[in-house]
């Protein structure tokens, strides 16, 4: 077999992404060239003990492998005084594909999961319509559905990187707060038409039915947009961490905005100021202005591997991956760097793309035990790109830590450590 | 469904089965008419321009003994709180460098203290205080910033008259693309 000419396309080891496309990575990395050479002799495969008793018997109820069972979300309560609050982050460097299991879906709560009959559940639709109207959740059901893939991100996420210095993180703990899934619902527009939107209602103003009751304003010509009601994800019901027995969804925009465990929507021609959109989730401004209402979030990327606390084991040939998003619009480039940004490679993406959604790229890159910073920069369908962190928070201060979409920087060490680093 | 699998049976071509289904979707009415009185109990919304206040009043001094009761475990003794994010008092922020941001500093409407104190607090008993107390407690939280006299008995008309100290540091970018 003839070694193929693997195509550099950047510096300190980048390679291609044609050659993920059929070309095959044997015989292209040290450790796989060398398995050519010979055979181990230690390799006498034989027929395993699983292959020759009976499995286990069909079950109502899925579960994964036990030997999968590391795969955690990462949750932790700040303040045992305030019961519920606090977040769980996705397993981003576990993880594959574009679509987040709901078991591993990033969660956030402010006052706990409540347990809720979707029997007793009641959604209010009044303030300024025509008839106000309270629907049930079996009815609902019969409405007309739309089903759709989005990402959602909270809006703290990665807010850490605003720090002065870099923290010691993984890809889930410093980027754990985004998700992707299929959110099946009712078009907003078509509950607000039944109720018959009056001409001067600008607002509505969405509260759940947690124990915080946990509301935010949204201008009516966004939720008479793209807005739905969520009551599936991933084709099952939304699950009670994410709103079950429904919960608003705003395609694009700070989770916080598609407010979980929905049951009242007024129509208003002011928005309440709710305190999740004064004193919290607003962008205080290095002219000590704060924005208010700041719901898109920002053209991001995140390499999951390698990233931050993996170790590689040896030198060759490694799949650079990691998801990329915008809340404008759907993701048209993804560029890989090994050497801290002064040279970028395209990076492969799945091409069904669709807007608001997650997007997984890939690349191959070869490590030969040198020092490398990798970083990913994407570009959306508006032509919005990624910033540098750097630019990102001399613009922005770091008074607030919201919406952080800078780009992230994962050293590699000789050892083979990956590290965070602002690079 | 019914209706949707005669039309189907009915029509030939896919231009008057879209006509069909559209007309399907605008019948779908399955909400059930409801007035906003009977909303009294249940909606909690209050808004700066003085909508959605209860009948109810309280002065600082009243509010002290309830704020010492249900709220210094988290907020502590006189709101300096136990975490940057459960303090109540102090800050500001045009003179420091990286400004705390609090209740007096920060919030821009004394409604959002009420609208938030009567639908999420205390955290371990959301909505268990009266409508007197929750007017109470709050003139107590814009006392301790030094905002109202511990005279002042709050109400929903002078709480609509509470004037906070960063009301213009906010900017509406909800129209922002």
């Amino acid at each position: 077999m003839t070694k193929q000419e693997l195509e550099k396309v950047a510096a300190n080891g980048l390679i291609n992404r044609r050659h993920l496309l059929g070309l095959g990575l044997a015989g292209m990395g040290t450790a796989a060239s060398t398995s050519l050479l010979g055979a181990d002799a230690g390799l006498n495969l034989e027929i395993p003990g699983w292959s020759k008793q009976p499995g286990a018997n069909a079950s109502g109820y899925g579960s994964r492998s036990r030997f999968t069972d590391d795969m955690q979300r990462m949750s932790g309560n700040p303040n045992p005084l305030y019961p519920g609050g606090g977040a769980s982050r996705s397993p981003l460097h576990q993880l594959q594909g574009s679509i987040t299991p709901n078991s591993l879906h990033f969660e956030r709560h402010h006052a706990g999961i409540p347990d809720i009959d979707p029997a007793q559940h009641k959604l209010v639709i009044h303030g300024l319509v025509r008839q106000p109207l309270v629907f049930n959740y079996e009815d609902l059901l019969r409405y007309p559905m739309v089903s759709k893939i989005y990402f959602l991100e909270c809006s703290g996420n990665s807010g850490s990187l605003f720090g002065p210095n870099p923290a010691d993180g993984s890809a889930q703990s410093l980027h754990g707060l985004v998700s992707g899934a299929e959110w099946t619902g009712i078009p907003l527009s078509t509950l607000l038409d039944e109720a018959g939107v009056d001409p001067e209602a600008r607002w509505i103003n969405a509260v759940g039915a947690d124990a915080a009751s946990m509301g935010r304003s949204i201008p009516l010509n966004r939720a008479m947009d793209d807005v739905m009601l969520a009551l599936f994800q991933n084709g099952e019901p939304v699950r009670p961490g994410q709103g079950y027995p429904m919960r608003l969804f705003v395609p694009g925009c700070e989770g916080n905005i598609s407010v979980k465990w929905l049951t009242q929507i007024k129509l208003t021609r002011e928005p309440t100021h709710f305190r999740d959109e004064t004193s919290k989730y607003t962008d205080t401004r290095l002219d000590r202005k704060s924005q208010q209402f700041t719901f898109p979030m920002g053209t991001k990327s995140v390499i999951t591997a390698p990233s931050g606390q993996m170790k590689l084991e040896r030198q060759g040939i490694y799949q650079v991956t990691g998801i990329a998003w915008s809340g404008r619009g759907s993701i048209r480039q993804v560029e890989v760097s090994a050497d801290g940004g002064r040279t970028w490679a395209d990076a492969m993406i799945d091409s069904h793309q669709s807007e608001k959604a997650l997007a997984r790229f890939r690349i191959p890159w070869q490590w030969s035990g040198g020092d490398a910073v990798l970083q990913s920069r994407a570009t959306d369908s508006q032509g919005n790109v990624q910033p540098t962190r750097t630019s990102l928070v001399t613009e922005k201060g770091n008074i607030s830590t919201y919406h952080f979409h800078g780009i992230q920087s994962w050293a590699v060490n000789t050892a083979g450590d990956v590290a965070n680093v602002y690079a | 469904m019914f209706t949707l699998k005669k039309l189907l049976t009915a029509s030939a071509v896919s231009a008057s089965l879209s006509i069909g289904l559209s007309a399907a979707v605008q019948a779908q009415s399955l909400g059930t008419p409801i007035n906003e009185s009977q909303l009294q109990g249940f909606d909690l919304i209050a808004q700066p321009n003085g909508s959605g206040y209860p009948q109810g009043s309280g002065t600082a001094m009243q509010g002290k003994a309830i704020f010492e009761r249900r709220c210094v475990a988290c907020h502590g003794m006189t709101g300096e709180g136990t975490s940057a994010n459960t303090r109540l008092v102090g800050g500001d922020m045009q003179s420091e460098e990286r400004p705390i941001r609090t209740v007096g500093s920060y919030w821009p409407h004394a409604s959002t203290l009420f609208d938030y104190v009567q639908r999420a607090m205390p955290a371990d008993a959301p909505k268990s205080l009266t409508s007197d107390e929750v007017y109470q407690v709050i003139a107590y939280v814009l006392h301790l910033n030094g905002i109202i006299e511990d005279s002042l008995v709050l109400n929903k008309e002078t709480l609509m008259q509470v004037e906070m100290p960063n009301k213009d540091g906010f900017i509406d970018s909800s129209q922002a693309l």
